[in-house]
């Protein structure tokens, strides 16, 4: 019987324990950022303990990050959280992209563009969009803080082997559908949970075809799937984009060689398999407060069926039957670590240029990482957004969240690039639509959502 | 981390599906640098009114027959999204001992289990039986012999038997792992040159 990727990635790091118990597992690659670490290392300070492995840890801040002024931090407890990031890699020798460096960006940023995230490795963070990092072939998951203590003083970590799910992404997408409306299509078919418990592989010809910033906005959201690790075969395209990076290995021939031997053996088994023909879908945009409410452009919102449903309306302020283009948009995100890629930007420079945004509505673009931004900037896209009306920030995760002080204001509806939609994640009464960020650039310009295949046929 | 064995305590339902770790603890409080008073901040959305004004009289936890509840009853996908643990933290703080829910997510799982918090899944209808007992109904939760005793019945439940073994004795993990010491470095010493 053939094997998985993800058999063979989780055999090669057991180190004591049998399948159906927890399996001691060695981790190649731990990023931290501010948020989820100082706790952790608190612990090992009360307990006289190290990090095992500082070589093997990366440090970023992200989360706390103003956008306008980085080093402008009006929230002094914010400030406190990214001063203490940096105390914390400097005590314990850890490497890091440290505040207004070059390198610094979104962690799930950081991982790829420094040639950290590689196939073949375990990868965690305290983080849940850690599984971005699967679409390398490598198992990527997001830790809790006890965890990342764990992982500091042993660099192991115990787990128990998931089920393993195949999602195979079959068909050509129309202009104007992208690897976001392949995610956000499987969410709102099969729902929030329908990963839990799951290692998912996203695999078949529509995901070969993509290029790696497009299948790494797949495997960010396994999580929104339910699925704490989405992961994918590696091919040339991974070996290419990792080749030449700062921690690229330097034998990248012995390296390809073992990596040539992870992808899934035709006859691997599965416990489930979905399969979604591409060539069917449709922009989808979300009505809901949850990442499963949301349908194709050309749907209306469905009935209510639970009080689950009921609620949600009555936060939006929407109602069944109604339409996407019919929301009444005041802000437009472009940005987080689903979305705001050199790529993405690309995508929504194209359709903002020679443009103006709809007066009625503030825009903002939030690149992923200062190699972004600056590459961004190399090409004009700054210009074009500007000239357009958007805003022009410094990369953070910023309005995905909003723990920095880029809110939604209440009660607003915001189309927005990234990953969640849930109730006051972008602001205090806030209302998030997530879509694609050409769908995003599109609403922008025009004050309401438009299809996208219409604009690009 | 902290034992769990036999607990009693009252329940209180929240029986929402996909309760996210943004809805039990919002962003704005994951800004500190230590573990503690993150219960008075849970569910911040829903339990106060105003951005913390006053409480919400509506939000069940502020009823008054059901302040005193330790034991949790929620919905399927329960923590599901961040994985803060500050969300287990806030549970913990606040006072909650065990979250009885349809499913949980795989990251927020292990999150409770680390806090000496017992996660457990139970079907829907018994969910409902649990839901609709008296406020002041103690339940009995017994690990060791994986049962929920109430006045409506019995519930068998299950969990991973290493997990058990750790709660029910109060085990540091990170001590138990470090005694694999010569494990870790043999697996080191045989990880692919090319990241040597």
């Amino acid at each position: 019987m053939g094997q998985t990727i993800f058999d063979k990635l989780w055999d090669r790091h057991v180190i004591t324990g049998e399948v159906g118990e927890p399996q001691l597992l060695y981790v190649d690659f731990h990023m931290i950022h501010e948020v989820t670490s100082p706790q952790a290392f608190q612990g090992l300070r009360e307990a006289g303990r190290k990090v095992r492995r500082p070589d093997l840890t990366f440090g970023t801040t992200d989360h706390n990050v103003p956008t306008v002024d980085i080093f402008n931090i009006s929230d002094l407890i914010s400030k406190n959280q990214i001063d203490t990031l940096a105390r914390n890699v400097e005590e314990f020798g850890i490497d890091a992209a440290t505040h207004g460096s070059e390198r610094q960006g979104i962690v799930h940023m950081v991982g790829p563009e420094t040639g950290n995230s590689q196939p073949g490795k375990v990868i965690v963070c305290g983080d849940s969009h850690t599984a971005t990092n699967g679409a390398f072939g490598a198992i990527a998951f997001g830790i809790g803080t006890s965890e990342v203590e764990h992982v500091f003083a042993t660099q192991t970590l115990w787990q128990v082997k998931p089920k393993q799910m195949k999602v195979n992404f079959v068909g050509k997408p129309a202009n104007g559908v992208y690897s976001k409306d392949f995610i956000l299509a499987l969410i709102a078919k099969h729902g929030v949970d329908a990963g839990v418990g799951y290692a998912v592989e996203f695999t078949g010809e529509a995901i070969a075809a993509l290029e790696m910033e497009e299948r790494m906005t797949i495997c960010n959201m396994a999580i929104e799937f339910g699925s704490k690790m989405g992961l994918m075969n590696p091919d040339q395209k991974t070996y290419d984009y990792v080749a030449g990076r700062e921690f690229a290995p330097k034998d990248m021939v012995a390296a390809i060689a073992d990596w040539q031997t992870l992808p899934s053996d035709a006859d691997a088994v599965y416990d489930k398999v979905i399969t979604i023909d591409v060539s069917k879908l449709a922009p989808m945009v979300t009505w809901g407060t949850n990442p499963e409410m949301g349908i194709e452009f050309t749907e209306t919102f469905p009935e209510i069926k639970d009080f689950n449903d009921e609620r949600a309306y009555q936060y939006m302020d929407l109602t069944p039957g109604g339409k996407p283009s019919d929301i009444d948009l005041g802000y437009v995100f472009i940005g987080s670590c689903t979305n705001a890629r050199l790529s993405d930007l690309q995508l929504a420079a194209e359709i903002v240029k020679g443009h103006k945004i709809s007066d009625k509505l503030t825009a903002i673009v939030v690149p992923g990482s200062r190699p972004v931004k600056k590459a961004a900037e190399a090409l004009g896209l700054d210009k074009i957004f500007i000239d357009a009306g958007f805003e022009w920030r410094e990369p953070g995760c910023s309005m995905c969240l909003g723990m920095n002080p880029d809110h939604v204001p209440e009660g607003v509806h915001c189309a927005s690039t990234s990953n969640r939609n849930f109730e006051g994640r972008q602001g205090h009464g806030a209302r998030t639509h997530l879509c694609s960020p050409v769908m995003a650039a599109l609403a922008a310009i025009n004050g309401k959502f438009v299809d996208a295949r219409e604009v690009l046929a | 981390m902290e034992k769990f064995t036999v607990y009693k305590g009252t329940t209180v339902p929240l029986m929402n599906d996909n309760i996210d770790t943004d809805q039990i603890i919002p962003k704005q409080f994951l800004k500190a640098t230590d573990k503690t008073g993150f219960g008075k901040n849970m569910f911040f959305e829903w339990r106060y009114l105003n951005d913390g004004e006053a409480e919400n009289p509506d939000f069940i936890l502020n009823h008054p027959e059901y302040r005193q509840a330790t034991i949790l009853i929620s919905g399927d996908n329960f923590g599901s999204g961040s994985s803060r643990e500050h969300a287990a933290w806030a549970i913990k703080d606040y006072g909650f001992r065990a979250v009885i829910a349809g499913s949980f997510s795989d990251i927020h799982y292990n999150n409770e289990l680390k806090n000496g918090i017992l996660p457990i899944v139970q079907p829907l209808e018994t969910r409902e039986i649990l839901a609709a007992l008296s406020p002041d109904e103690a339940i009995e939760i017994d690990l060791p012999n994986q049962v929920i005793k109430t006045s409506k019945g019995d519930f068998t439940f299950d969990i991973d038997a290493e997990w058990k073994r750790k709660l029910v004795n109060g085990l540091d993990d990170i001590g138990i792992t470090l005694q694999y010491e010569e494990l870790i470095t043999a697996y080191e010493k045989q990880r692919p040159a090319y990241w040597q």
